[in-house]
């Protein structure tokens, strides 16, 4: 009987191909409103509150320290933005600016 | 038993404008003016005594390429009509007073959003359900005044099925122009009576465009509500890349909300003043015999018809007497009743009306001259010998 | 010193071309989620890959009813209650464009409930986005159609006590082609609906649940707009092609009650003078 290790040990065949993305984060902080939901929903915790705050009064988020090179731009930040005011882009190639 | 001989169903006439003499209906000849006027889109909803109109169009509308839809009420027709509009439809509804009232918000946004319409009530006796099948005339004022604030609008009324095709038409042209909501003021009386129709070849039938932007979309800028020295702005379309917004909403030259206290009585002014400063181009009268006229019968509708009898009668008793008939209610022709006041011969107005006293209020308010009603609340017209003891008296 | 680089502040969304930018940001609460829902539609304007110029967005009145104002196509926000009647004047007037309406629950299901079960009922060509946060906000609170019994509004003190609509069964029940139901949480499978309804011919429903912080969550303890999203997260479930949708009622009170959330309905049924 094979235990539950060997199988989340199991890999895909390609896996040394992949590469993860990287993303850098792009912030609007005029438009900011601080609902969080980008902060709390980034699959990788990249983004923090900034001590600052935007001219409506609002704390923006910001890239973490250190965690300049974690966003894999899988955009769900942008998306669940209500106010616009966050995208990524892919830092791999600088041509891709689709957010 | 012998065979009926196949019925001979003639050919369903295919073309816009039916050219020609024809004994009408003036529901259907309100229709066929409509057709000719370039109708688009028609959405109604059935009432008494409108129905014709919308029954007629569902057979000539489809048939031409146009579109026709029921909606499930008033509300929903007004509002797909000036949806259609939007789009660029020449588009029209056909009620009597209860859909009317039901339109009232709504004809207030077209009048907001300047989005040209136009609509037909066949006025019947109200208020309520009233009397569905007889005649009213009481719907004179909820035009004018109907929906909530300050707006311009045009009304026709039509005095016979010959007017109904030609107003309708005018109507069509003067929500063009102006982009403003026209309507049609019919009465039970002229929508259910049958009478000669001439209809012009169609190179005769008047046509007024909608003004259109003068720059390519995409490349200059547009602002849908910077008007002209007329103060109509020219109209963009849904789909042509203007990518316009409008709303209801108190709005500024880009058609943004536009919250402010002076955006809003600006706007309000432009609209009223963009029917008050060109109402000498749109109001339109007939007159009978008010030069020397000592009594001005002011009717409309059905009305006057009685009116003209009656003031033909009095005319041959000797009687200086005349009739003003107003063929557009509103912009009201005060003007022109000034005008015959200010010559000095006129020493009383009769305003019969199937109301109590709606536009005679009007009159009263521009003359201290006696101003007699001759008035009832629905069901019947006047008689002219109604209105020629009236003229005796 | 932060660690942001310059280039980690813009002034610029990449997708602002499909907004009117100039008009951000919007007037709706922090938390609300009526932005999510606009962003996601001006998203999938932009994954359709037709001309946006073909495009129209009609609104109500209401917080959801502002949407039309924030987006950069042909956009017209209309009376309370009658943006699909106007929406369907436009298309059936001109078949070639594709008309949105985006409108919350109080607009499009009381007031304009009529309108709504006749426009399924006809399969008119239009692509219908209802934005549901169980009240009306803009008035302040006051509880609607969609408010789940015992939720609180300023109109219902002691909590709501009328039954709501369960939106995606009554629009199976009037003939919509496509129905489905997804939250602001699920912007990406939120997305991919509004993309399959612009694909799509006939009437097509989209509910999606939003928070309300500001009107809603702050008298029915749901917390921020924040919280109120994490509840979806933990409470939704997903089944896509659910057949019964009669049992998928939104109990916003009892915690324990998953929200199921899907594409619901796919059928394929001739199309109103499309």
């Amino acid at each position: 009987m094979k235990s539950d290790d060997d199988i989340t040990q199991r890999r895909p065949m390609d896996m040394p191909l992949a590469r993860v993305p990287v993303g850098d984060v792009h912030v609007i902080a005029e438009r900011c409103k601080e609902c969080g939901y980008c902060i709390e929903y980034c699959p990788t915790q990249v983004l923090v509150y900034t001590k600052e705050m935007n001219t409506k009064g609002y704390h923006y988020p910001i890239v973490a320290e250190g965690k300049e090179t974690s966003c894999v731009h899988c955009k769900y930040c942008d998306l669940i933005c209500p106010e616009l005011a966050i995208y990524t882009t892919s830092s791999d190639d600088d041509r891709d600016s689709d957010g | 038993m012998a065979k009926t001989a196949a019925k001979i169903v003639p050919p369903q006439p295919v073309s816009r404008v039916v050219t020609g003499t024809h004994f009408m209906l003036g529901d259907h000849a309100c229709a066929e003016g409509a057709m000719a006027a370039g109708l688009d889109f028609f959405g109604g909803y059935p009432i008494t005594p409108s129905t014709e109109v919308a029954e007629h169009l569902a057979t000539r509308l489809p048939a031409v390429g146009g579109k026709y839809v029921q909606m499930e009420d008033e509300l929903g027709s007004i509002a797909a009509i000036i949806g259609a509009s939007v789009a660029g439809a020449r588009s029209f509804t056909a009620t009597s007073g209860p859909g009317f009232s039901l339109m009232m918000e709504n004809i207030g946004l077209a009048a907001m959003m300047e989005i040209p319409i136009v609509i037909v009530d066949v006025m019947r006796a109200s208020p309520s359900t009233g009397l569905p099948t007889m005649v009213g005339q009481a719907d004179i004022l909820q035009a004018r005044w109907g929906s909530h604030g300050d707006y311009g609008v045009v009304a026709y009324c039509p005095s016979s099925p010959q007017e109904c095709f030609e107003l309708t038409i005018d109507a069509f042209n003067a929500a063009d122009r102006y982009r403003v909501p026209v309507f049609i003021l019919m009465d039970e009386v002229v929508g259910h009576m049958a009478e000669r129709v001439v209809i012009p070849d169609a190179d005769k039938i008047p046509h007024v465009s909608r003004k259109r932007p003068q720059t390519k979309p995409g490349v200059e800028p547009f602002l849908p509500y910077a008007p002209d020295k007329d103060l109509v702005p020219p109209m963009a379309h849904a789909g042509e890349g203007y990518k316009v917004h409008m709303t209801g909403l108190t709005h500024d030259e880009r058609g943004y909300p536009h919250l402010t206290a002076d955006t809003h009585n600006q706007l309000i002014n432009r609209l009223i003043d963009k029917v008050r400063l060109n109402a000498p181009d749109i109001i339109d009268y007939e007159e009978r015999h008010v030069d020397d006229a000592e009594t001005v019968v002011i009717a409309y509708g059905c009305t006057a018809r009685s009116a003209r009898a009656a003031v033909d009668y009095a005319r041959s008793d000797g009687l200086k007497c005349g009739l003003l008939r107003p063929k557009t209610i509103w912009p009201f022709p005060a003007t022109r009743i000034e005008r015959l006041i200010n010559k000095g011969s006129v020493q009383r107005f009769i305003v019969p009306e199937v109301n109590l006293g709606q536009l005679r209020r009007e009159i009263e308010r521009i003359t201290q001259l006696p101003v007699v009603g001759l008035n009832h609340a629905g069901g019947e017209m006047p008689t002219p010998k109604a209105i020629l003891e009236v003229i005796k008296s | 010193m932060n660690t942001q680089t310059d280039s980690s502040f813009s002034v610029v969304h990449p997708i602002d071309h499909l907004m009117r930018a100039d008009r951000l940001p919007h007037i709706l609460c922090a938390g609300c989620g009526i932005g999510t829902v606009i962003h996601s539609y001006v998203h999938a304007i932009n994954e359709f890959g037709v001309d946006e110029d073909r495009h129209v967005c009609v609104s109500g009145i209401g917080c959801s009813g502002r949407a039309a104002g924030y987006v950069n196509v042909d956009s017209y926000h209309t009376t309370h209650g009658r943006a699909l009647p106007f929406a369907l004047g436009i298309a059936v007037y001109n078949p070639e464009l594709t008309v949105t309406v985006i409108s919350g629950d109080g607009d499009l299901m009381a007031i304009g409930g009529n309108h709504f079960i006749h426009a399924a009922r006809r399969n008119a060509n239009l692509n219908v986005i209802c934005i549901n946060n169980f009240n009306y906000g803009m008035t302040g609170g006051q509880v609607g159609p969609t408010t789940p019994v015992g939720a609180k509004g300023t109109t219902a003190p002691q909590g709501s006590v009328e039954h709501p609509f369960n939106l995606p069964h009554l629009a199976k029940a009037a003939g919509a082609s496509f129905v489905a139901r997804w939250t602001v949480l699920h912007v990406r499978q939120f997305t991919d609906a509004v993309l399959r309804a612009m694909n799509k011919k006939g009437f097509c429903f989209i509910e999606v649940l939003a928070p309300c912080p500001t009107s809603f969550g702050r008298r029915n303890n749901l917390g921020e707009g924040l919280d109120e999203v994490e509840m979806y997260r933990q409470r939704c479930r997903i089944e896509n092609g659910a057949q019964d949708l009669e049992p998928l009622d939104i109990d916003i009170v009892d915690h324990e009650q998953t929200i199921t959330v899907g594409n619901f309905v796919d059928i394929e049924r001739a199309a109103f003078l499309a």
